[in-house]
């Protein structure tokens, strides 16, 4: 059976917690982060570091570009597409 | 509106004439004061407001005041130092070194440093913070790096943690919010308003220290584009060695230009991106009359438009909730 990780779920609950105060009304998986200010300048900091954290990831300098990171689906895409190591059993 | 590689100038005699008339009656009617003190750094900003109080109040009525501390470079005080000769406005030099060595500015801001770099050691080494910059436009999110130089020249960098980043950052803004304390301590002192000299890069970007070079009772230049300042800077008659100065923070201890710490792109291309985008111009044709690829023009206006959202809080009067 294969486990698919939604880091997108994840990290949502870590900006819900973290950023809202718990409310996450406004926060679907395409919101845009920055051009909602629901992300400024340290919560890409914070964010960064929660994924890399959490995640056990490294983000190379080059990956810290608008597309990975624009909204929930994007990071899910970015991480898809980075870990790519589905948990089997 | 059109837009073209010269659309951005003002025409600069009637701008001043009307920055003149604005400050007079700002000062006279709203805040009812007897003259203006401008913190001067011998940088192109300040050296512009400074020059304009001069010609608004009379150079007997504006106090320049210096404020170096022991990271700035002694360029800046000898520049600012010509500035005030030459407008004939009296200054005084107010060294803030042992102000924010007693909020532990520099102890704070080291521990943070040593925390990303061991070997780092304040009296051997200088350090500054970067931003990452985003020469291929690839739209790279703003995260900040860690840079130190040893004696030798050789420099290591890194992307700064969350912790420590906020912490240098804490700590070397107590220069800033030193300097605003000192500039109001003069202003009350001679009962004379404080005029700010940000610029509109600065204000609506957030290239300033909220409370600290945010703080004033008037920002005469904060509509105008860095391009329109030099523009004026020129018509005042600012010195040359000033306007030819490439723009820096002097913040940290080692030198550092506004373009490597924020920017991120000249001036002269990014007012202009920025001024066509407000003008209501579509990238395409942005690009076509600035000769630059649109790659780069949608960058840019990302990035702007990603900093002005960004940093609204900094331009919020606190929240009254009655």
């Amino acid at each position: 059976m294969k486990i698919e990780i939604q880091y997108s779920e994840i990290t949502k609950q870590f900006i819900i917690d973290n950023f809202l105060f718990g409310n996450g009304a406004k926060l679907d998986n395409d919101t845009p982060l920055f051009e909602k200010g629901i992300i400024d300048s340290t919560g890409v900091l914070e964010l960064v570091a929660f994924v890399e954290d959490n995640f056990k990831v490294t983000v190379a300098d080059e990956e810290l570009v608008l597309e990975n990171f624009s909204s929930l689906n994007a990071i899910e895409k970015f991480l898809q597409s980075k870990i790519n190591q589905p948990v089997t059993n | 509106m059109d837009f073209s590689m010269n659309s951005i100038f003002l025409d600069a005699n009637d701008e001043t004439e009307r920055l003149i008339a604005a400050l007079k009656d700002a000062v006279a009617f709203k805040l009812k004061k007897r003259g203006a003190v401008v913190g001067v750094s011998g940088g192109i900003d300040s050296s512009v407001v400074l020059a304009l109080c001069a010609k608004t109040f009379g150079p007997e009525k504006v106090l320049a005041v210096m404020m170096p501390e022991k990271d700035s470079s002694p360029e800046s005080k000898e520049l600012a130092t010509a500035l005030c000769e030459k407008f004939k406005v009296p200054y005084i030099l107010e060294d803030i070194t042992d102000a924010v060595n007693g909020f532990g500015c520099y102890h704070r801001r080291d521990e943070a440093v040593k925390r990303v770099f061991p070997e780092y050691d304040p009296k051997t080494y200088k350090m500054k913070i970067v931003l990452n910059s985003d020469k291929e436009a690839k739209g790279k999110l703003n995260l900040f790096y860690l840079t130190i130089i040893a004696q030798d020249g050789t420099q290591k960098s890194q992307r700064i943690p969350l912790a420590e980043y906020l912490q240098i950052v804490a700590a070397s803004n107590f220069k800033q919010r030193s300097r605003t304390n000192m500039l109001y301590y003069h202003a009350e002192a001679k009962n004379y308003a404080v005029i700010g000299t940000g610029n509109k890069n600065e204000h609506e970007q957030g290239f300033f220290v909220k409370y600290g070079d945010g703080g004033a009772d008037i920002k005469p230049i904060a509509h105008l584009f860095k391009t329109q300042v030099y523009q004026l800077a020129e018509f005042l008659g600012v010195p040359e060695e000033i306007i030819k100065r490439t723009p820096t923070t002097d913040t940290y201890s080692a030198e550092q230009t506004q373009e490597e710490f924020f920017y991120k792109m000249p001036f002269k291309i990014m007012d202009r991106i920025w001024d066509g985008w407000e003008k209501g111009f579509s990238s395409d044709v942005i690009a076509k009359v600035l000769g630059i690829p649109l790659a780069q023009v949608d960058v840019t206006i990302n990035d702007i438009k990603q900093k002005i959202q960004t940093t609204e809080y900094l331009r919020q009067e606190p929240i009254s909730l009655g």
